[in-house]
């Protein structure tokens, strides 16, 4: 406010000041005032009032007066301002009119728009007028102009008058123009816009009140209609307050939109209140009240007086103090209603919305789709519609349904994505995230990393330097000489510099130097074969040097010589133009030599080079010579040879004369001289005196005469150039052309303009001079940089070339970087009329037109591009580690070894390879780098090896050499233990120190693995078997270390124990439970916990038997020499089951004696050595009920299920017969003292194997015992009268019988067996039937074992009837009993149960169960059930019998395979590892269930309710008991034979036999020996003898208790001794099972003083290397 | 005992488990067992022991504190298979059934010196939902077959467990012999001569 109120009074100061001069003035004027009066406010009110007073008097003719006055005034006024730029004040006020004047419509559109444009109008007035406005007023009024300069001449004087005296005081201009400039500073700014805004307007307005109270004088108030000059001039001056107010309220507006109720519109209302107080004063003033919309009619003023009176008044009388105004609310609420629109809620009539007489029509009644509209709250619509309707083509907005147009809703109902319920564990696995690395974009990466960073600044400098010219299409053909002439000056320069001519010369002087020395060294002496190859290199070297030398020379003195000539052309051509356009001039400067000493060197240059020349070609000669030699030699031994021939043909021909001798002449002679060798040619002797006149020749051709002036040109830019003015006009043309043509380079970075130089002007040389240093701050990868070469001629410009540029490596840095030259070319056609020659044009120098050339525009771009440096010296590169590729390249350039082929430096061998063939001269500085390169490759330092190595660094690690730690034995010893080597998987505590670790350690592991080449047939006996045992111990190993690896795979239930999930079942059964009473009368065994085996330790085992009783245990024989009538009959199988027992009940029946205990049996087992025993019964029959503990100890006390499984440990179950001897030591004491020896009996034993009471977890049943066939001194109780009807069933059976449980405490968990599939070859289809028959069965009747595939040896799965084919068995066997069949067919079998048995799971630990052809496993000669029973079955085909295998269960082997065969009316089941079968209905069959039988053709499953042999039918063809598997939908599809078509036996040894049996007697004699260490063993060599003979009797029975007779007589030729002793049935794998049988028999126990032992031995053989055992052992005690 | 030439170092470790931080639980009590690799072998102290129940102080902290004492000498030859501590932890559920609250391992620091560890604890989780249900309901939540499990990498991919609480112990070790043998086990920073 405060400038307002200064402004105020600066006006106010003006306003007197020129009222004061405005006195002085003259009416010239004072005849101006009106017309600024009429723009001013003032002028407005005023014409208002003059309207209304002109209402009173209007008339025509005083209108028209008017006019005509003011025409005249105008006129005036013109003439003025045309002649003088108006000084100041009133001048620039006049000035304005006529501007406005001519201007009107300008003004006129100024005046109603805006705002802008009326301070445009008020930055008119203050800027001086136009040229034009003059120029055009001056055109229209020039017939005033006398009157008025004379006029204005005297308005200047009196101008400049007034000047002086505004220049004492303040000059109001100067207040104004620094207005005007912060008007158009300030313009856009809105710190303080009203002020601004207010300000100019607020002054202009004071300056038009002054104008309108001087326009008051100007009477021209009469005239009642405004004239067309008022209406122009009101429309001209804008400056009413109307525009003025609505600018300002529009002001308001804004502001307060923006910023509401701020101290600032207060301020801008006071300052309009201000701004209307002094309209009002002035108002008051006028005496008039007005309203702001004022006719613009209205007379301006009403009469003079009131002019002249304001004039008088002092600053108090404008002033008025007013209290401030307020305007009500009702008012306010009014007047705003006029600028604000608030939208009704209410709804808008459907009418309103539509173009009138339209209906809406729905869109979705006609069946058009469309889609469901967002959601808006309807009162938001409503007032967004009416908000719309409000503005114009609001309608538009509407749809045809008068509804706002809208989209359809883009949400949809139901998410896009599919749900993904997170389950814990199974998420879809097409939604498994899966995560990826992140991957670098390749974008991303041409960003240089930390960029935005403080330290990421990256700034390139590209310093474009200049550019010269090799050829433009201004060139002069001067130009081009001179450009020629300056390219081979700087190619003379770099020769020069280089002066490879010298180095040549020297290095050749050095050399011949060189072989000078070496002769001269060895004159004396033979050289050496290496120095004369040296020599010969040397001289090699020499003659190659020479040669390039001479060819340098030759090229310098072209050079020269071309120098010479194409300054003289350009001497030519100078003087035929007339002019010189090129400041060239060649100065040649002469060197002067001393001609003597030139002549001699030359001289003895040339000799040297003669005696060097004539050196090797006589060398040559020589050379040549001497191959001639050889090949005159080959030629004519040749012809010898040839004459030799002939000759020896003659003398054949003279021999056989008679014989057509002409024909072998010809064909002889043809025949056997062959082609003849040409005769060589001797070689010329060479020229030795044409050589001296060559090398003369070629001297003079390339050196300079001896004597010679050496010339050295110099070129300088010293000639004067030919001004313009005496050039012809095409020479003119031309310089013209040159001098408009200018040059800009554009740099593009990566393909982007950056930057481009200022435009420069061809220089008269053509060079272009730029200089200029463009810093490029980056932040991509530098990729490319190039340059474009633009030239531009008058306004157009065209791209000359493009030069790339290297992007720098990192270490170029700004201020080190060289400038480079990079050459550039353009092909485009450019011709001219003028003296240029054009580019891409023919022309030529001679006046004829001869010799015609033709050159494209090209030139050299000297730039520079490095990186720059910062301000402390940092380099502002990006680290060169990240530029890799990009920066590739740059760097391949300077890759020497890339330019020469070899890839990178890794290829060292190469290099040195490529260095030596083409022999760099390591003196050649051009070579210094790769001379150093080799060097450091060469020294054996860096041997690059020729392969490749992943961890190529690995050996810098290695502390040892590979050879040295395996040589350590600690180190051995724990790569062992990993390796899980069983000798090694459990060893502890391997030492700290080499020392302490022994050599013993390896010993066993050594031998183990020395054997594994070796075969001991010592402890075999029998080499075959040796074999044998070896492989089954190496297919045992591998399937062992297969399954160590499997161990490693866990599943859950190995590490977590979790609860089953209770079904229903276990529920209801849970529930049943506890209905039952706490202690039932028969309690059941209950399931106990299963214990895994993983950690368990030693005693943690334990095995428990329970011995429950014993059935038909033999008893003891009185000792009678009664011999027995053996009840011998005829065997059969109908009568065996029978006459067996009822013969023996015969046998004995009268022989018991009453009183005498029969037998007192108990039972010892023996497991792992440790021997537990039952209390002793009494009785055949007895009942011990007694349970024994055995500790279980795993071997190397691993209890993994791996090694459970393995372990081969048997349970042997004994029975013995205690017998109570007397001993009467002494007659006398016989009354007092009883003595009596304990005697123990082996009458039977059981043996089960560990690994199956470890498959099983328990075996629970009656079992038969193993009964000698022949036990002295015992015979079979017969059933004491039928006690009920088991003992019937029982009596119907042979054999001792005993019932067992056995069961492992804890519970182990038996291992899994196959988790892995085992590939096959079987047709996919089968397998999926056979999985699906599997699984089917094993759902109906899970304890039914069901069988399709089977693994074979090689471990691939072969469908089971594949293994069942007829095969015939041994010859020998079938000729044994040719006439009963059923006796052959028993010794077939017994001779499979022959075959050793060794259990698969033993050997192959629970991996799986192994079925080898029948042929493998006669070779193997070892094998379970399956392959024991698949051998039976195929030669029970073979023998024409119906038979088929079982798979069932059977005790106590558990899962089985038996062999079933249709006999007439019935079914035996066979025991293939026993040799024994049993009727369908045999109560003691071991076998229990019958889960399927296979043949070839086909498997059924048993889906009968019972699967007890005795209770179930056989008949197969009856589908309700028999599921097939191949069945009419899916038919056999012909699956062949896995097994061979015959088997070939081995024939019978009977030597090796008898060996075998003399090494196992021998054998069991000392071991017998050795069991008793404390008392002697004494051999019944009778007794021997004698049992010696039973055996092949017995061998030949079978076994069968038909010894009976023998028995006897052996008793009665012992008569003398208590005997007991049986013999033993084996099949023969090894020898030590049949000492482990000695062994648990216990004979050698007896301990009686006088024992004798008797041992025999028999071995009887069967084709194929089966052998059967038969060990008969008998200990005798003398009873008398 | 004082050879030139040893041909075992030792390791002593004397320490406790300090405290449990089972936010859910209360009346927990934990054993501890030792696992280590074949070179190893206990000389004296406990390698397994069992601590008493202990419940939640009224403190914020609401640690369940046991301060159970571990001492024990292990010598070896080869510091493969580095003794590890195996802690379990069991309390009551909601029904009074003994459940594992939580199995953990680490290895007994190398460094002579006072090493505090805190060792996180998980249970392995029931295979499916209805197994977790009747798990619970029977308080028979699934354990590992053996706590030495968790000391083990192999056959862990077969598990699945849920983090249940924390165990911070103490240790103090003292090792003979170790330099001698070649194995240098404190780091060439920490070593500062005594003062």
């Amino acid at each position: 406010m405060a400038t307002s109120s200064d402004l105020r009074e600066k006006l106010r100061n003006k306003r007197r000041a020129l009222q004061e001069s405005l006195g002085k003035v003259k009416d010239d004027t004072q005849a101006l005032v009106p017309y600024d009066s009429d723009a001013t406010k003032e002028s407005d009110h005023t014409a208002v009032e003059e309207l209304t007073s002109r209402g009173d008097d209007p008339g025509e003719a005083l209108r028209r007066s008017l006019k005509a006055q003011r025409m005249k005034k105008k006129k005036k006024l013109v003439e003025e301002m045309s002649m003088e730029i108006p000084p100041e004040e009133e001048v620039v006020k006049a000035e304005v009119t006529t501007v406005q004047e001519l201007q009107f419509e300008q003004e006129e559109l100024s005046e109603d728009t805006s705002a802008e444009g009326a301070r445009s109008a008020r930055l008119q007035r203050d800027l001086p007028p136009l040229p034009v406005l003059r120029a055009n007023s001056s055109l229209s009024e020039s017939s005033m102009r006398q009157r008025v300069t004379e006029k204005l001449i005297v308005a200047k004087s009196i101008a400049s008058r007034k000047m002086k005296q505004e220049a004492s005081q303040e000059p109001p201009s100067r207040l104004q123009s620094l207005r005007d400039r912060e008007l158009l500073t300030r313009f856009d700014r809105e710190a303080d816009p009203d002020l601004h805004e207010a300000e100019p307007s607020f002054a202009a307005r004071v300056k038009f009140q002054d104008a309108a109270r001087r326009a008051i004088r100007d009477k021209r108030g009469e005239t009642g209609l405004p004239t067309a000059e008022e209406a122009y001039n009101f429309f001209t001056f804008n400056f009413d307050p109307e525009p003025q107010e609505r600018r300002s309220k529009g002001q308001t507006k804004t502001r307060s939109r923006r910023r509401e109720g701020e101290d600032q519109e207060d301020e801008l209302d006071q300052e309009e209140e201000e701004e209307e107080e002094e309209t009002e004063m002035e108002r008051e003033q006028e005496g008039e009240e007005e309203s702001r919309d004022r006719d613009e009619d209205a007379p301006l003023v009403r009469d003079e007086e009131e002019d002249l009176f304001i004039i008088d008044q002092s600053a108090q009388d404008f002033l008025e103090v007013k209290k401030s105004e307020y305007i009500g609310y009702n008012r306010r609420v009014l007047r705003e209603r006029e600028i604000l629109f608030t939208p009704s809620m209410r709804a808008v009539p459907a009418s309103s919305k539509l173009p009138e007489n339209v209906q809406p029509r729905y869109p979705e009644e006609e069946g058009l789709y469309v889609g469901e509209r967002p959601p808006v709250t309807l009162s938001n619509q409503n007032i967004l519609e009416n908000r719309i309707l409000k503005q114009d083509q609001g309608k538009k907005w509407f749809g045809d349904d008068g509804r706002i147009m809208a989209l359809p809703d883009p949400i949809k109902e139901s998410s896009s994505r599919p749900p993904l319920y997170h389950l814990e564990e199974e998420l879809d696995p097409a939604l498994q995230t899966v995560y990826r690395k992140a991957l670098k974009s390749k974008y991303v990466n041409r960003y240089i990393a930390g960029v935005g960073d403080t330290q990421g600044d990256y700034q390139l400098d590209v310093d474009v330097s200049g550019l010269i010219f090799s050829h433009h299409p201004l060139f002069s053909r001067e130009h081009v000489l001179g450009a020629r002439l300056a390219q081979l000056y700087d190619q003379y320069l770099s020769r020069q510099h280089k002066n490879l001519t010298c180095l040549l010369t020297d290095k050749l002087n050095g050399l011949r130097n060189t072989i000078r020395n070496m002769l001269e060294l060895h004159s004396g002496e033979g050289i050496s074969h290496v120095t004369q190859h040296r020599i010969a290199e040397y001289k090699q070297e020499v003659r190659h040097t020479r040669q390039l030398r001479d060819s340098e020379q030759e090229k310098d003195r072209t050079l020269l010589k071309s120098i010479i000539k194409v300054w003289k052309e350009l001497k030519a051509l100078r003087e035929f133009q007339g002019f010189t356009n090129t400041p060239y001039k060649l100065y040649i400067r002469k060197e002067e030599v001393q001609r003597a000493l030139d002549e001699r060197e030359q001289e003895a240059e040339i000799l040297a080079e003669v005696a060097e020349l004539k050196a090797e070609s006589e060398e040559d000669y020589e050379r040549k010579m001497s191959e001639y030699r050889r090949q005159l030699e080959e030629w004519k031994s040749w012809r010898r040879k040839q004459k030799a021939l002939k000759k020896k043909q003659k003398k054949r021909r003279q021999q056989s004369q008679d014989v057509n001798e002409e024909e072998d002449e010809g064909e002889q002679s043809e025949e056997e001289l062959g082609e003849e060798p040409v005769k060589p040619e001797a070689p010329e002797k060479p020229d030795i005196a044409g050589l001296e006149q060559q090398v003369r020749e070629k001297a003079c051709r390339i050196r300079r005469k001896p004597g010679e002036p050496v010339l050295v040109p110099e070129l300088t830019a010293s000639s004067p150039v030919t001004p313009n003015e005496q050039c012809p006009r095409g020479e003119f043309a031309r310089r013209e052309d040159a001098a408009k043509c200018s040059l800009f380079i554009k740099v593009l970075y990566n393909d982007k303009e950056v930057s481009r130089t200022d435009s420069r002007s061809l220089n008269a040389d053509f060079r272009v001079h730029f200089g200029q240093i463009f810093n490029l701050k980056i932040v991509n990868w530098p990729e490319s940089i190039k340059l474009q070469i633009y030239e531009s001629v008058s306004s157009f410009s065209s791209l000359l070339a493009e030069v790339c540029v290297p992007i720098p490596e990192s270490s170029v840095l700004t201020g080190s970087a060289p400038s480079e030259e990079l050459e550039f070319s353009s092909n485009q056609r450019v011709t001219f009329n003028h003296e240029g020659v054009g580019s891409d044009v023919p022309f030529s120098f001679a006046a004829d037109g001869s010799n015609r050339q033709t050159l494209l525009t090209s030139g050299k771009l000297s730039c520079c591009v490095s990186w720059a440096v910062g301000d402390d010296d940092v380099p502002l590169a990006p680290p060169s580690s990240q530029s890799g590729a990009d920066m590739h390249s740059g760097l391949r350039q300077m890759d020497a070894i890339a330019c020469i082929g070899a890839s990178g430096l890794n290829d060292m061998k190469r290099l040195g390879k490529w260095a030596a063939e083409s022999r760099l001269d390591p003196n050649d500085p051009n070579n210094a780098s790769i001379m150093q390169l080799l060097s450091v490759a060469s020294g054996g330092e860096v041997a690059i090896p020729d392969y490749f190595r992943l961890e190529q660094l690995q050996e810098e690690f290695n502390f040892l050499s590979d050879e040295e730690l395996q040589r350590s034995r600690r180190f051995r010893l724990l790569r062992l233990r990993s390796q899980e080597v069983a000798e090694f998987r459990h060893f502890k505590t391997i030492p700290a120190t080499e020392r302490e670790i022994s050599e013993k350690v390896f010993e066993d592991y050594e031998r183990r693995l020395k054997e594994g080449e070796l075969v001991d047939t010592k402890e075999h006996i029998d080499a075959h078997r040796a074999l044998v045992a070896k492989y089954l111990q190496k297919v045992r190993e591998s399937v062992i270390n297969r399954f160590l690896i499997a161990k490693h795979h866990y599943i859950l239930s190995d590490l977590v124990v979790e609860e089953e999930v209770p079904s229903i079942g276990v529920l209801g059964l849970n529930l049943f439970k506890l209905a039952e009473p706490k202690r039932p009368l028969k309690p059941r065994r209950k399931e106990r916990k299963k214990v895994t085996a993983q950690n368990l330790s030693d005693g943690d085992i334990k095995l428990l038997l329970n011995i429950i009783r014993g059935y038909d245990i033999p008893i003891r024989k009185p000792h009678t020499s009664k011999p027995a009538a053996a009840a011998k009959s005829a065997r059969s199988y109908t009568e065996t089951f029978t006459a067996t027992a009822s013969s023996q009940t015969a046998l004995q029946g009268n022989d018991w004696p009453l009183g005498q205990p029969v037998i007192r049996p108990f039972v010892e087992v023996t497991f792992q050595r440790t021997v537990l025993q039952t209390s002793t019964a009494e009785g055949p029959n007895p009942c011990w009920n007694e349970e024994l503990v055995l500790p279980f100890s795993a071997p190397n006390g691993d209890y993994s299920t791996s090694n459970l499984q393995a372990v081969r440990d048997e349970v042997f179950i004994n029975i013995f017969d205690e017998v109570l001897h007397e001993v009467v030591e002494d007659e006398r004491e016989r009354g007092s003292t009883v003595h009596t020896r304990i005697e123990r009996h082996w009458l039977g034993s059981i043996k089960i194997p560990f690994s199956t009471i470890y498959l099983q977890s328990r075996i629970d049943g009656t079992f038969k015992v193993a009964t000698p066939p022949v036990l002295l001194g015992y015979s079979k109780e017969q059933s004491l009268g039928s006690e009920g009807g088991y003992d019937a069933i029982r009596s119907l059976s042979e054999g001792t019988f005993l019932t067992l449980f056995i069961t492992i405490e804890p519970q182990l968990v038996p291992g899994d067996t196959i988790r892995e599939k085992f590939d096959t070859q079987e047709v996919e289809r089968l397998l999926l039937a056979c999985e699906i028959f599997e699984k089917d069965a094993s759902q109906r009747f899970p304890d039914r074992p069901c069988l399709t595939t089977v693994v074979d040896i090689n471990g691939k799965s072969v469908f089971i009837t594949r293994f069942i084919r007829p095969l015939a068995p041994p010859k020998e066997l079938l000729d044994a009993f040719p006439n009963n069949l059923q006796e052959a067919t028993e010794l077939v079998a017994r001779y499979v149960s022959l075959i050793p048995f060794l259990p698969d799971s033993v050997s192959f630990a629970g991996i799986c169960d192994l079925w080898s052809t029948c042929d493998q496993f006669l070779t193997l000669l070892a094998g379970d059930e399956e392959e024991h029973a698949v051998l039976l079955c195929n030669y029970f085909l073979s023998m024409g019998k119906k038979a088929w295998l079982i798979i069932g269960t059977a005790i106590p082997e558990g899962a089985t395979a038996y062999v079933l065969t249709q006999e007439q009316n019935r079914y035996l089941i066979w025991n293939p590892s026993t040799g024994q079968y049993y009727g369908q209905y045999d109560t003691f069959c071991p076998l229990q269930t019958i889960g399927c039988l296979v043949n070839a053709d086909n498997v059924w499953f048993n889906i009968q309710v019972y699967a007890a042999p005795m209770r179930m039918s056989f008949d197969v063809t009856k589908p309700k008991f028999w599921k097939p598997f191949f069945s009419r939908s899916f038919p056999d599809p012909g699956l062949s034979s896995v097994q061979p078509e015959e088997l070939v036996y081995r024939r019978i040894d009977k030597a090796a036999a008898a060996e075998l049996q003399d090494r196992i007697e021998k054998v069991l004699r000392e071991k017998i020996m050795e069991w008793r260490p404390r008392h002697p063993t004494r051999w019944n060599r009778y007794c021997t003898a004698t049992l010696r003979q039973f055996l092949p009797k017995l061998e030949l029975s079978g076994g069968r208790e038909m010894a009976e007779e023998h028995r006897l007589e052996l008793q009665s030729l012992l008569g003398d001794y208590r005997i007991s002793g049986f013999p033993l049935h084996l099949p023969f794998s090894e020898i030590r099972p049949i000492i482990e049988a000695v062994y648990s028999t216990g004979v050698h126990n007896v301990e009686t003083p006088n024992v004798e032992f008797a041992l025999a031995v028999y071995v009887y053989p069967y084709p194929s290397n089966v052998l059967s055992v038969w060990v008969y052992i008998a200990s005798l005690v003398r009873t008398r | 005992m004082t050879s030139n030439n040893p041909s075992v170092f030792l390791v002593m470790v004397n320490g406790q488990i300090e405290s449990a931080n089972f936010p859910e639980y209360d009346d927990l009590y934990c054993k501890y067992c030792f696992v280590y690799g074949h070179d190893w072998a206990p000389t004296s102290g406990l390698e397994e022991g069992i601590s008493q129940i202990t419940s939640k102080g009224r403190d914020s902290s609401q640690r369940l504190v046991w301060n159970f004492p571990l001492d024990i000498t292990f010598k070896s030859t080869n510091p493969f298979g580095w003794p590890q501590i195996v802690v379990s932890v069991y309390g009551p559920d909601a029904f009074g059934n003994d459940v594992v609250r939580g199995y953990g391992a680490v290895h007994i620091p190398l460094t002579p010196g006072r090493h505090t560890r805190t060792i996180p604890m998980f249970v392995p989780e029931s295979t499916s939902r209805l197994q977790k249900f009747t798990s619970w309901l029977m308080g028979r939540r699934p354990e590992y077959t053996d706590p030495k499990v968790v000391a083990q990498g192999e056959g862990r991919e077969v598990t699945r467990v849920r983090s249940q609480g924390f165990v911070t112990l103490q240790f103090n070790i003292v090792t003979k012999d170790m330099k001698k043998l070649g194995y240098d086990t404190t780091s060439t920073e920490q070593v500062s001569p005594p003062q």
